[in-house]
C-alpha cells in the first residue's frame, strides 16, 4: 500500500530540461512545486568535472549518463506482422537520467522548426493538393502557429544564450543566415561560433552550388553570456565532448548552466532525486488527476496529490506513463482509431564522407554544434511538384569531434580490422570529414506505440512496444536528399567520397539520433490527438505533458529548441489563463 | 564549507558548559524588553551581520539551535543552543546577562567563554545593537537541543583557563569613533572590528590562538585555507581592488577578476549578501584605509621560477576555464593573474583548491556557483607543485614557489581532518 503524502500544488514527473523550465515557470507564478525524478543529482564540478567528463569508454561506450534498460526499456519491431524484442543495450537513441535529463548530453544543434511545420497538412495540400498526402501519411496540423511561438523560441535563445546568425528579422533578410527561417523578432543573444576548416569548405562548395549556407545555431557559447535568470555561461573551447557528454565549462546550455542555480534556492520549489513515477492517479470520473504514484531507491512505494501534474520525462517515458495509468484511448493502426501512441516518428540521417589528401581539417577542434547547415532543402523551402514525397532535412558539414574511439573515418572497401584497417584510419583522420542529413520523417499510419503483451519493466509493468519503419515518403526524400549532399561533397573536391543511406528499413542498433518524437501528439481536436494547443491533455485538463512526444511529426531539424519553445508556451497558458481558472484551455 | 569550521585557531568557545545546570540556576524567563518589532528586525539584520547561523545552525538542525562541531587544534567543541528554549537554549536569560556574554565573554552563569565565540570582536558591539540582537533572538522558534560534550583535554576543560587568557590578549570596550575620520569610514571599521568579526579570520593568530594585533587583517591561514591579506597590500591584499570591487564582491559574490569560495562564500551567502548597500560601502572605506603591511610585496616580491613541466600543465589541466591569458572569464572562472589569493604569503589556498577543488558563491545578484574541480586525484605533489609555481609566477604575478613537500603536507592534513570529522 502507497504511503500517502501531503499535497503540493504541482507534481513534475521527471526533472530534466522541461521539467526545469516548468519548475522555473510555476515557481514564478508562486506555486509550490515538487519535482520527482528517478536518476540522482548532478552538478558540473562534482559530476561533469573536465579532469574526467572526456572519457569516451566511461560515457560513449558504458553509457554512464544514459537510462539504464535493466530498469526500463522499450521492446521493437519494423511492423507488426514481426514479434518486438526488449533493447536490452541502447542503440539507435540514448535517453539520459538524472537531474538535468537529456539535455545534459545533447550536442547543442538549435533550430527552430518551419512555419511550415506546424501547418504541414494545410499548407501541403493548399500548394499540391490531396495527391502529395495519400492516406497512410497521417500528418496534421499543430493546432500552433510559428508566429505563436515566436516570443517563446526567443525567450529560450535569451536563457539559453545561442550563438548563432539570424537570417530573417521581423521579414529582413540577414545576410550569413539562414533565408528559410522563420521570421524572428530578435538576432541571437550570441555570435555564431568560429568555423574551423571544414565546414569553411563545406560552405565554399554549398555556395558554388547556389546554396545559402550559414553557421549552425549553437548552444555551445561562442563567447561567455549571462542569460536573463543572471546564470553565466562560459566560452565554449571546442574540446569535441559534447553529444554523449556533459560539459565540464559551463560553456553548454543544459538544466544546470541555465536554470538550476536560481530554481534550487527557490523556497517554493522541491527536489526529490532517485524517486521514480509509475502511475499518475484519476479520481473516479475520470477527468481530474489527483496524484502520482512512485518508487523510491528502498522500493518503497508513495502516493503524492498534488493539484497539477506536469510530465516532464524523456518521450518514451511520457508516452508509457500514460499508457500504464490508462489515460486516453489507445491508437489502433487498423482502424485509425484513437490517439494515444499515435504518430511517431523518427529521423533519416544518412551521410556522405568526404577523404582529401592534401586538407588538413584537426577534427580534435571540434564542438557538437560546430558547423556550417544548408537548409535549401528541407521543409517547404523547395518545390516538391512531381518528387513524390514531402517535407526534406538540412544538411550539415558539422566537425562535432575527432574523438580517437568514436571517430572512424575510413574508406570504402576498407577492412573492418586489422592492419589495413588501422593504416586507413590514420591516413583519414586529420584529412576526411561527414557531411549528414538531418532528415524528417514523416508520420504514418503503420508507425505507432502501445503496450507490449509479453516484456515488462523492473515494476512489473508492460513495456512500450515500438512498432516502426522508415516508409516510402522517408526514403523517397532521403534519396533526394543524398543527391544534393552528394553533390555539395564533390563540389568540395575530395580525393574519394563514401555514402552511407539508411534503410531501406530501419535499425534500432547503431546510434542515430535521441531524436524520438510523438505518441501524445498536439492538435485541434481530441480526435486526433492526446494534447491541445497548450500541450494540455484534452481528457484531463490538470495533467500537461512536455517534450517531442507532442509532435505530430518530425522535422528535418534537431528538436529541443522547439521542445522548449512549446514548454514555454505552454507553462504562459498556465500562468496567465489556466490558474484563474483550472479547467480546459481548449473546448472540445 | 563552514564558517564555524575555521575558527581553530582562536582557542575554542561555547556559550554555557552545563545547560541543564544553568537553566536551573537562573532567575526564570526574563524578558525585559518589549516586543519591539524595529527592534527585532534590527536584530535580525546584525544577526546577518554577526553571520550567527554560521556556527551556531548545524546542518539539518533548526535554526540556531547549537550542535554544529567546530574543529581546534585543542579538541572538538560544539556550538551551544542560542534558541530561547529556557532549557536547553537562553530562554532564561536577561538582555544583561546576553550583553555581559557578548560584551565581557561571561556566560549567564558566570562562566568562561572559551575565545573561539568571537566576544573579543563583539565587545565593540553597542549595548543598543546587543539589545536588538537579542530581541530577535527571542523570536526564533524554541528548540530544544542539548550539544555534545566538548571534547577538550586538561586543563583547557577548565574554563577558569580563560582568566588569564582574557588578562592577556583581551580588552573589553565598545567601539570609540574615531572623529578624525568621516561617519562613513567609522561606521565600516565598526562593522568590520565589531560584530562583522573579519578578523576572526583575517588576522594572524599567536600560539595562543589570540589576535597578532600588531598585524591586523593581514591574512591569516586558517582550517587549512589562508584568509588572504585585507590591507593596501598591492599584490596579495587589496590594493588593486577598488571600493565598488570590494563592495561588489560582498554583495554578489564576485567581481569581474574574481569569486568567492571556500569559507568567504559562505561568509558572502549567509552574512555579506544579506547587508544593506550603505554598510557594505563603509566597509569597503575602512578596508580601503588599511595600509600595506610593512613593505608592500609588489615592490619586494619575486617570481617564482617558472618551469615548461608546470607552464604544459597549466595549458592541459587549467587554460580551458582560466585562459591561457590567465585572465579567466568574468562572473565564472577567477583571473589568476593579478590576484591576490594566488599571491598570498602563504600558498595554502592555491594548493587547496587544485588539491580539493571548490565551489563559488551564489548569490541572489549572482546565481551561478562555479566550481573548480578536484585535482587531487589526478595530479601527483610534483605536478601540483609545478603548476602552483607556474601561476604564482606567470603573467606578472610575483610570489615564491610552491614545493611539493607543501603539497604533500596539505594533503596529508586535509586528509586528516575529513577523516577526523
Amino acid at each position: 500500500m502507497a504511503r500517502k503524502l501531503p499535497s503540493t500544488d504541482v507534481v513534475l514527473v521527471g526533472f530534466g530540461w522541461t521539467g526545469a523550465i516548468m519548475g522555473q515557470q510555476l515557481t514564478d507564478a508562486g506555486l509550490d512545486v515538487l519535482a520527482i525524478e528517478r536518476g540522482s543529482w548532478r552538478d558540473t564540478p562534482t559530476d561533469f568535472a573536465p579532469t574526467f567528463i572526456q572519457d569516451e569508454l566511461r560515457y560513449r561506450y558504458r553509457g554512464h549518463l544514459f537510462e539504464e534498460t535493466a530498469r526500463e526499456t522499450v521492446t521493437f519491431r519494423n511492423s507488426a506482422d514481426q514479434e518486438a524484442l526488449p533493447m536490452r543495450k541502447l542503440g539507435s537513441f540514448l535517453p539520459g537520467t538524472g537531474v538535468g535529463g537529456s539535455i545534459v548530453h545533447w550536442n547543442g544543434q538549435t533550430f527552430r522548426f518551419l512555419p511550415y511545420d506546424f501547418e504541414i497538412r494545410t499548407q501541403t495540400l493548399a500548394r499540391y493538393g490531396q495527391t502529395m498526402v495519400p492516406d497512410d501519411l497521417t500528418i496534421q496540423d499543430w493546432g500552433v502557429t510559428y508566429d505563436e511561438l515566436e516570443p517563446y523560441f526567443t525567450e529560450f535563445e535569451a536563457l539559453t544564450g545561442i550563438s548563432g546568425q539570424a537570417g530573417n528579422i521581423n521579414g529582413q533578410k540577414q545576410p550569413g543566415g539562414n533565408p528559410f527561417e522563420g521570421k524572428r523578432s530578435k538576432p541571437y543573444p550570441t555570435p555564431p561560433m568560429k568555423q574551423t576548416y571544414g565546414p569553411t569548405l563545406f560552405a565554399q562548395a554549398a555556395k558554388a552550388e547556389g546554396m545559402s549556407p550559414f553557421p549552425c545555431p549553437s548552444a555551445n557559447m561562442s563567447q561567455a553570456y549571462t542569460n536573463p535568470l543572471g546564470v553565466t555561461l562560459g566560452p565554449c573551447t571546442y574540446c569535441g565532448f559534447c553529444e554523449k557528454f556533459a560539459c565540464g565549462n559551463y560553456s553548454k546550455a543544459s538544466a544546470q548552466t541555465t536554470i538550476i542555480p536560481v530554481l534550487m534556492k527557490k523556497k517554493n520549489f522541491t527536489l526529490r532525486t532517485e524517486c521514480d513515477v509509475i502511475k499518475i492517479n484519476l479520481d473516479s470520473t475520470g477527468k481530474r488527476a489527483v496524484s502520482v504514484t512512485y518508487v523510491d531507491a528502498q522500493g518503497e512505494e508513495y502516493e503524492q496529490p498534488a493539484d497539477l501534474i506536469v510530465v516532464c520525462s524523456y518521450i518514451t517515458h511520457n508516452v508509457h506513463l500514460l499508457m500504464t495509468s490508462g489515460i486516453g484511448t489507445q491508437y489502433d493502426p487498423q482502424t485509425g482509431k484513437g490517439t494515444l501512441g499515435k504518430n511517431y516518428c523518427y529521423q533519416l540521417t544518412p551521410s556522405v564522407d568526404v577523404f582529401f589528401d592534401d586538407k588538413i581539417l584537426n577534427p580534435f577542434v571540434g564542438a557538437g554544434a560546430l558547423g556550417m547547415i544548408v537548409d535549401d532543402w528541407n521543409g517547404d523551402n523547395f518545390d516538391h511538384t512531381g518528387l513524390g514525397f514531402i517535407h526534406g532535412g538540412y544538411i550539415g558539414g558539422y566537425m562535432t569531434t575527432g574523438r580517437p574511439i568514436e571517430t572512424e573515418m575510413v574508406p570504402e572497401g576498407t577492412p573492418k580490422w586489422g592492419k589495413k584497417w588501422k593504416q586507413a584510419f590514420v591516413k583519414n583522420y586529420l584529412t576526411s570529414m561527414a557531411l549528414a542529413l538531418m532528415g524528417s520523417t514523416m508520420p504514418n499510419r503503420a508507425n505507432y506505440l502501445d503496450l507490449d503483451p509479453t516484456y515488462r519493466d523492473v515494476y512489473g509493468n508492460p513495456l512500450m512496444r515500438m512498432t516502426y519503419d522508415f516508409k516510402q515518403n522517408d526514403l523517397k526524400m532521403q534519396d533526394f536528399a543524398m543527391g544534393k549532399m552528394t553533390q555539395i561533397a564533390q563540389a568540395m573536391k575530395p580525393r574519394e567520397i563514401k555514402k552511407s543511406p539508411r534503410g531501406p528499413h530501419y535499425d534500432i542498433d547503431p546510434y542515430q539520433s535521441t531524436h524520438n518524437t510523438g505518441g501524445a501528439i498536439m492538435g485541434a481536436n481530441p480526435q486526433e490527438s492526446v494534447l491541445n494547443r497548450y500541450l494540455q491533455h484534452w481528457d484531463v485538463p490538470n495533467l500537461f505533458v512536455m517534450g517531442a512526444g507532442a509532435f505530430p511529426h518530425n522535422s528535418g531539424y534537431n528538436p529541443t529548441e522547439t521542445v522548449s519553445a512549446l514548454a514555454l508556451w505552454s507553462a504562459n497558458a498556465i500562468r496567465n489563463t489556466y490558474l484563474k481558472n483550472p479547467g480546459p484551455l481548449v473546448q472540445a | 564549507m563552514t564558517r564555524q569550521s575555521f575558527l581553530r585557531n582562536s582557542s575554542c568557545a561555547v556559550i554555557v558548559a552545563a545547560l541543564g545546570v544553568s537553566a536551573l540556576t537562573m532567575m526564570g524567563r526574563a524578558n525585559g524588553q518589549g516586543n519591539d518589532f524595529a527592534q527585532q528586525q534590527r536584530g535580525r539584520y546584525l544577526a546577518a551581520v554577526g553571520d550567527c547561523a554560521a556556527c551556531h545552525t548545524a546542518e539539518n538542525g533548526a535554526m540556531l539551535a547549537g550542535g554544529r562541531p567546530i574543529e581546534t587544534p585543542f579538541g572538538i567543541i560544539y556550538s551551544p543552543n542560542i534558541t530561547p528554549d529556557t532549557e536547553t537554549g537562553i530562554g532564561s536569560w536577561t538582555s544583561d546577562q546576553f550583553y555581559h556574554a557578548m560584551h565581557d565573554g561571561i556566560a549567564a552563569d558566570g562562566s568562561h567563554l572559551y575565545p573561539a565565540f568571537p566576544y573579543p570582536w563583539f565587545t565593540k558591539a553597542t549595548r543598543d545593537d546587543i539589545d536588538s540582537l537579542y530581541a530577535y533572538l527571542r523570536t526564533v522558534p524554541a528548540a530544544k537541543y542539548r550539544r555534545p560534550d566538548n571534547t577538550f583535554p586538561w586543563p583547557l576543560n577548565d574554563r577558569t583557563a580563560m582568566i588569564g587568557w582574557n588578562k592577556l590578549y583581551f580588552t573589553p570596550g565598545t567601539f570609540r569613533p574615531d572623529p578624525k575620520q568621516s561617519a562613513q569610514w567609522n561606521r565600516g571599521a565598526y562593522l568590520v572590528e565589531g560584530l562583522g568579526h573579519c578578523g576572526a579570520c583575517h588576522t594572524p593568530k599567536n600560539v595562543f590562538g589570540a589576535d597578532k594585533s600588531s598585524e591586523a587583517f593581514q591574512g591569516s591561514d586558517i582550517q587549512h585555507w589562508f584568509a588572504p591579506d585585507l590591507t593596501g597590500d598591492k599584490l596579495s591584499g587589496l590594493g588593486s581592488w577598488s571600493q565598488q570591487d570590494i563592495a561588489k564582491f560582498l554583495k554578489t559574490g564576485k567581481t569581474d577578476r574574481t569569486v568567492a569560495y571556500g569559507p568567504m562564500a559562505e561568509v558572502v551567502e549567509r552574512s555579506t549578501s544579506k547587508m544593506s548597500d550603505d554598510d557594505l560601502t563603509a566597509i569597503a572605506v575602512y578596508l580601503k584605509s588599511l595600509s600595506a603591511a610593512g613593505s608592500d610585496s609588489a615592490s619586494s616580491g619575486s617570481a617564482a621560477n617558472q618551469s615548461s613541466f608546470g607552464a604544459t600543465l597549466y595549458a592541459d589541466a587549467c587554460s580551458a576555464c582560466h585562459q591561457k591569458n590567465g585572465e579567466g572569464v568574468p562572473g565564472l572562472f577567477p583571473s589568476l593573474k593579478g590576484d591576490a589569493v594566488v599571491q598570498s604569503a602563504k600558498p595554502t589556498t592555491v594548493i587547496r583548491l587544485i588539491l580539493n577543488g571548490g565551489q563559488a558563491a551564489g548569490t541572489k545578484a549572482s546565481p551561478t556557483m562555479p566550481g573548480m574541480p578536484a585535482f587531487g586525484w589526478k595530479l601527483s605533489d610534483d605536478q601540483i607543485a609545478a603548476v602552483a609555481t607556474y601561476v604564482r609566477g606567470a603573467w606578472g604575478n610575483k610570489a615564491a614557489s610552491v614545493s611539493a613537500s607543501d603539497v604533500s603536507d596539505l594533503r596529508k592534513a586535509l586528509k586528516d581532518a575529513s577523516s577526523a570529522n
